[in-house]
Order: C-alpha cells, then sequence, then structure tokens
C-alpha cells in the first residue's frame, strides 16, 4: 500500500484498483456504521475511519498536501474538537429513539435512494474522460504549485478565509461566553460559607485500609468508622465502588504485624 | 484509474451523510455527518483535480476544509450554549420558536 501512496497517480494500475477497492469498502460501510451506532463517541470513530481512508485516497490522486492537511486538520484538530464538546455534554448521550415526525425514516429512505439513484445517473451521463497524463501539476511539486495558485489566482478568497476564522474564532468567543449571574464570592464569603457548613477540613482522601489503597475505599476515621465523603461521588453512579467494609482495629494491627513480620523476613533471607 | 470511480464513492458517502442529518437526532452527530458530506464533496473536488489535471480543485477542497473548521467552531459553540440552556443535545429539545 506504501509504495501506490508513495508514486501517487503513476503508480501500477492494478495495485491501485485493489488499494481504492478496500479503501472504498471500509470507507462506505464506516460510513454506514456511523449512522447506525447509538453512541456519539463511536460515531466519531467511524468518521475518523472515513476521514482516514479519504486522506489515502487523496495520495492515490496525486494531492499529498491536501492528504496530510486532511489527517492533520480534520482527524486531528476539527475531530478532537467534536470529542472535546462530547467529553463536556456528556460522553454517554445518545439518541432518542421517539420519533416526532410521522414516517420520517420511511421519507428519508426514499430521499436518499432517489438522490443517489439522480446523482449516479447525472454522473454515468456526463462524459468524463480518463485521468490525463499528470505533468507538473501533480508531481512532486505539488505543495508549491499549490501555494502558487492560493497566493495568485485564489488571494482574494484566501484573504476572505482569514477574515472568515477571525470572526468564527470571535463568535465561538461570544457564544462560549458565560455572563456571571451573581458577584464572585470573596475570599471572606468562602470562609464564612465553610464555617457554616461544620466541615473546616477538606474531604479525606480514600484509600487507607490496611489491606487496600484503591480510590473506591473509604478512609478510616480515628474512632475506626468510615468515611463517605472520602470516596467520589462519581464513582458510585457507576456501580464501581464497594460496600464499605469495617475492618476492627486489632485485626488491622494483626495484619500489619503479620505483614511487618514477613517482610523482615523476607529481608533476612536476602542478606544470607 | 478512472476518477469515475472516486466521485461515485462521494456520491455514496454524500447521501450516507444526507441519511444521517435526516434521522439522527443527536445535535453532535447531525454535525458529524454534515462534515462527512463535506469530506465527500472534497474527494469529488480532488477527483476532478485529477481528471483534468490541474490544481484547482485541490484548491477549493482546500477551501472548503478551512471553511467546515470555522463552521464546526462556532457550530460547536451554538451546541454548548443550547445544551447549557437546555441540558441535553438532542434536536428534539429546541424547541422554544416551536408555536
Amino acid at each position: 500500500m506504501t509504495h501506490v501512496l508513495a508514486a501517487g497517480p503513476n503508480a501500477d494500475a492494478a495495485a491501485v484498483h485493489i488499494v481504492w477497492w478496500i479503501l472504498a469498502i471500509v470507507s462506505g460501510s464506516a460510513a454506514i456504521a456511523m449512522i447506525l451506532v447509538r453512541r456519539a463517541v463511536h460515531c466519531a470513530i467511524m468518521l475518523a475511519v472515513v476521514m482516514l481512508c479519504l486522506a489515502t485516497m487523496y495520495a492515490m490522486l496525486g494531492a499529498p498536501f491536501l492528504a496530510f492537511v486532511q489527517i492533520i486538520v480534520y482527524t486531528g484538530a476539527v475531530l478532537m474538537l467534536f470529542l472535546f464538546v462530547l467529553m463536556l455534554i456528556g460522553i454517554s448521550s445518545s439518541d432518542s429513539i421517539v420519533e416526532k415526525i410521522k414516517g420520517q425514516r420511511q421519507w428519508t429512505g426514499l430521499f436518499a435512494i432517489g438522490l443517489l439513484v439522480l446523482l449516479i445517473l447525472g454522473i454515468g451521463h456526463a462524459a468524463l474522460g480518463p485521468a490525463v497524463p499528470q505533468g507538473a501539476a501533480n508531481g512532486t511539486n505539488n505543495l508549491s504549485e499549490i501555494a502558487t495558485l492560493i497566493f495568485t489566482t485564489y488571494v482574494f478568497p484566501f484573504e476572505a478565509t482569514g477574515a472568515l476564522l477571525i470572526t468564527a474564532a470571535l463568535g465561538a468567543m461570544v457564544l462560549a461566553h458565560r455572563e456571571r449571574t451573581v458577584p464572585r464570592p470573596s475570599q471572606r464569603e468562602l470562609a464564612a460559607r465553610r464555617l457554616a457548613s461544620g466541615q473546616l477540613a477538606p474531604d479525606p482522601s480514600p484509600g487507607v485500609y490496611a489491606l487496600h489503597d484503591a480510590a473506591d475505599r473509604p478512609a478510616l476515621l480515628p474512632d475506626g468508622t468510615t468515611s463517605e465523603l472520602s470516596v467520589s461521588t462519581v464513582l458510585s453512579p457507576r456501580d464501581v465502588t464497594e460496600s464499605p467494609q469495617f475492618v476492627p482495629a486489632e485485626q488491622r494491627v494483626a495484619i500489619t504485624a503479620e505483614r511487618v513480620e514477613r517482610e523482615l523476613a523476607q529481608a533476612g533471607e536476602a542478606e544470607t | 484509474m478512472s476518477p469515475i470511480y472516486y466521485v461515485t464513492l462521494s456520491v455514496i458517502l454524500f447521501v450516507i451523510g444526507g441519511v444521517g442529518v435526516l434521522v439522527r437526532r443527536n445535535a453532535i452527530v447531525i454535525f458529524m455527518c454534515v462534515e462527512l458530506m463535506l469530506n465527500a464533496c472534497n474527494l469529488a473536488f480532488v477527483a476532478f483535480a485529477s481528471m483534468w489535471g490541474n490544481l484547482h480543485g485541490q484548491v477549493i477542497a482546500f477551501f472548503v476544509m478551512v471553511v467546515a473548521a470555522a463552521e464546526v467552531v462556532v457550530g460547536l459553540a451554538i451546541l454548548m450554549a443550547i445544551y447549557r440552556a437546555r441540558r441535553s443535545a438532542s434536536v428534539d429539545d429546541a424547541n422554544l420558536l416551536k408555536y
């Protein structure tokens, strides 16, 4: 596959055919899976597969610059942006399956078949010649040729793109900005609030049992009881907490003494 | 390899993306389907550029990518704003303008 990509449009025709069919099947099935899977994260993964396949196709078509832009900008930046927003909105958000409009799916299927037939017929009727023999335009200096085009013929659209990007950045900042409805609490107010709550110190840290130091184990208070405060609240809805068991103090002492003894014995063995 | 293969694949991907936009309810997934449609268009542009042996199609595809990036930024910011107000990313829940 790599030599097909490296050769670009001048690659061996049979090899190009094989690679094209592999990429077409992979990207087509990934696209279909994208509209079928329930979870938005799985959708994003499927979209990444499609984008990487398309990047490979760009390389086969003699557009190495676009292939790398596709990987870096689309798969790297845009898809990561999607994932960021997914994390903010809630990773487990999935579709509702209630149909608000009657027969929407059936009409969509009809529309899809119609559009597909229309477009395929249109393309089939168009007299597309074979790919012209690639000149200097699609060869090794693809990048400098594109740069020349962008900065001569397309210089005005290019400037407009700059304006568009600035506007988009400003718009995103304005939309993401949140006005404060209440004034920010001062340090004195925070201190008063903490005093009023009755808990001065921070929450105890979890996992100080003699046998376990996992984050789902609650901390042991000086009086021997466990503290539910010490276990993170996100663990309980995910059903990973084990019910906190109370280990009596003498048993803990015995466990610790046993471990110390064992370690001492191991150290003695190592010395002799 | 004839560019007709690439254009056909691009048509198929475009239609799949369109179906996704119409069928899915999660606004983020709808956005991803729009991205799929844009990608399909780019593939057609690059295929035609290779057919004509010049680079204009590739430059247009490059511009499409830039516009798509800007569109994603603003779109996701709008989505965040809607999510903040309605606590949902479903397009069915943004119904304040419904009579």
